[in-house]
């Protein structure tokens, strides 16, 4: 059994196609026949990596001129569809990325169909496609399925499956019309700015050193960025340092952050709030420092140390670097 | 300059509440509080409506059993005045039916700017204020870390995976803020004693013009078929730091051949 066809959005950094796009292709191609995917630039220069990576054929928009591309290729999908243009697929899926849940959103009203939210596993029950959603910190899963007449939308959260290239040919490209959208689509980016730190990238290092509110002061960061120097890791961060403006979000371990699976994680000063916890629950190895015994990190630590980060971190920092 | 901001009302998360295996919703009987990550919505307009010299900010909420503590304090905030809709017919509402009822309770103010947080912190689908730009034909801006007025044009700064982007976008629009956006500000006594007398409409689906049969369960697109407790990670060891817990880190992580 299994579904006829489902579409899988696609992202890039402007270079490569993004890994949680590859993610859903590798569950797409388990559970549909038929694979295509959608997207919001230019897809000329992608459609060899995603039909490698099992997509048959990729409907784009072309370079959207720096309209934003939720309201951009939510428009054009559902223009497609309600022209007859394309086939309606069962399913789409979508990473939870900004870009991700905004064409979520806007599809989602276009096509009246239920937008299933937060999945880290797609299983198929009969005909139905069911989402599988960790709530309350991840201690309950809850399975869901689209019961509308409509294409169910599945927002997948990075890292939930292992991207594996086949070998197939490359993707057909399609295009996808956006035409004039008025006053709805006046919105525009006018600059963009990285802020990502050195060394590895924070969701593919093999370590990962994230520091949270315990640090005491922004300046304290430091040590987190040279701990991260010695073992190679990326530097990482809760979102209480985020917010207060210690470090870029682009920094950000968790719910609304990056989901990182590093072999080993360490956390320093951080409580490990659910939202935290989501993130980084699936790390290899966990390592927390935390001056509270009672702090909830240290039910999913392999090695907790009670201790204060300003005295472990240093001596941490002169072991390594002898 | 009319602001209009979204506040969800949500049970306390220092006591989530469960879900009932029966019904397969979640319990929640307790008295609704404002959502924290509503209050940076509130302080950003309170902000933008100040600069603005003529600004007003009205408060746009959908609750069960006309729960209004949580509009009262953002209302004691500083906000002018608040719309509630609560209505039977709402119960069980999801994403879509939310959008849906928001939007038509924020466009009877036909305002400048709709703003609303990224996530809330209960359902946290993050697809709500998209989606009622959807319905209101707005353009939109999500994931904003900071937003100025300028003239007819709101000015984002839009996180991005990488970064941000800087967004312009014409007014009337729909923004939606992240926490630290802004800090929000303590209700005063002052406030709070002012929030008492603030106008506060309350509104069923039908004053809306919304059929009931299209929210709630009733509208519903989807439906949960199973519940079951993940998988726990079992927890290692943990060690009182004697001084010599950099070494035990070091050995721990030789072992792991990753040094
Ligand atoms: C909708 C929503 C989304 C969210 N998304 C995210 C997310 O993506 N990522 C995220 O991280 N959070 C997220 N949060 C926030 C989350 O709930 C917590 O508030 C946050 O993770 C706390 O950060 P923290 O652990 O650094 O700070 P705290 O919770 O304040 O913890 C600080 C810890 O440091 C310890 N400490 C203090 N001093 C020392 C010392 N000298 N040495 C060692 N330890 C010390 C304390 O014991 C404490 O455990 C979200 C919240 C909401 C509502
Ligand atoms: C654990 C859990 C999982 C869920 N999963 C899904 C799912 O996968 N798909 C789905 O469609 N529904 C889901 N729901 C239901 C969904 O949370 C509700 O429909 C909710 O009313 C709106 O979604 P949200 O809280 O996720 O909004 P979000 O999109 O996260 O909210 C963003 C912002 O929109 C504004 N806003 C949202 N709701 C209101 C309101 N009632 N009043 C005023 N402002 C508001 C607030 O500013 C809020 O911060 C889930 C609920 C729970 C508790």
């Amino acid at each position: 059994m299994g579904l006829d066809k489902i579409w899988v959005f696609a992202e890039t950094d402007g270079a490569a196609v993004a890994t949680i796009s590859l993610e859903m292709l590798a569950k797409a191609r388990e559970i549909a026949g038929t694979v295509e995917v959608f997207m919001g630039c230019d897809g000329e220069d992608y459609a060899t990596e995603l039909g490698d990576h099992g997509a048959e054929a990729v409907y784009c928009t072309g370079d959207l001129d720096g309209a934003l591309q939720g309201v951009s290729v939510a428009s054009a999908v559902a223009n497609a569809i309600q022209r007859g243009d394309v086939d309606a697929p069962d399913a789409f899926m979508l990473g939870t990325t900004q870009n991700g849940r905004d064409v979520a959103a806007r599809l989602s009203v276009k096509l009246q169909s239920p937008v299933i939210t937060n999945i880290v596993d797609l299983v198929l029950d009969g005909d139905d496609l069911l989402g599988s959603e960790p709530i309350f910190g991840g201690t309950t899963d809850v399975m869901t399925k689209n019961i509308s007449d409509n294409p169910g939308i599945f927002l997948v959260r990075p890292k939930s499956f292992t991207a594996q290239a086949v070998g197939a040919a490359e993707a057909m490209l399609e295009d996808l019309e956006v035409g004039d959208l008025g006053a709805v689509g006046a919105a525009r980016i006018i600059d963009t700015f990285a802020e990502e730190s050195q060394g590895p990238k924070l969701d593919e290092a093999n370590i990962v050193v994230s520091g949270g509110r315990g640090l005491g002061a922004k300046e304290a960061y430091a040590m987190i960025e040279e701990l991260a120097g010695s073992l190679g890791a990326a530097p990482g961060a809760s979102r209480a340092i985020v917010d207060a403006g210690w470090v870029p979000y682009s920094y950000q371990v968790g719910q609304t952050g990056k989901v990182v699976k590093p072999t080993v994680y360490i956390a320093c000063g951080i409580s490990g709030a659910t939202q935290h916890l989501v993130g980084m629950k699936g790390s290899k190895h966990i390592i927390a420092i935390n001056s509270d015994s009672e702090a909830p990190i240290f039910a999913v630590a392999d090695l907790g140390i009670v201790g204060d980060v300003h005295k472990v971190v240093p001596k941490l920092i002169e072991t390594l670097s002898d | 300059m009319k602001i209009v901001v979204c506040v969800k009302q949500i049970p306390d998360p220092a006591d989530p509440g469960a879900l009932d295996p029966e019904s397969k919703t979640l319990v929640r009987d307790q008295k609704l509080i404002l959502d924290e990550s509503d209050s940076y919505g509130v302080e950003m307009a309170l902000q933008l409506a100040d600069a603005n010299g003529e600004g007003s900010v009205h408060l746009v909420s959908m609750a069960p059993d006309n729960q209004i503590a949580g509009l009262r304090t953002a209302l004691a905030m500083g906000a002018d005045s608040a719309t509630l809709v609560s209505d039977e017919a709402l119960k069980g509402s999801d994403a879509l039916s939310t959008a849906r009822v928001l939007a038509a309770a924020i466009a009877r103010s036909e305002p400048d700017l709709v703003l609303a947080a990224t996530e809330s912190s209960d359902g946290y689908t993050g697809t709500v204020p998209e989606m009622m730009a959807e319905f209101l034909e707005l353009p939109s801006v999500t994931f904003a870390k900071a937003v100025t007025v300028d003239g007819n044009v709101a000015k984002v700064k839009r996180q991005t995976e990488a970064g941000y982007d800087d967004v312009h976008c014409p007014l009337p629009a729909v923004v939606s803020v992240t926490a630290g956006v802004v800090e929000p500000r303590y209700p005063s006594f002052k406030g709070i004693m002012s929030a008492k007398s603030k106008p506060l409409d309350q509104l069923g689906v039908s004053d809306l013009g919304i059929e009931p049969g299209s929210v709630g369960w009733a509208g519903g697109n989807q439906e949960i078929v199973r519940i079951a407790d993940a998988p726990s990670r079992a927890a290692g060891e943990v060690f009182e730091d004697e001084g010599d817990a950099h070494e035990r880190i070091v050995a721990f992580l030789e072992d792991l051949k990753v040094l």
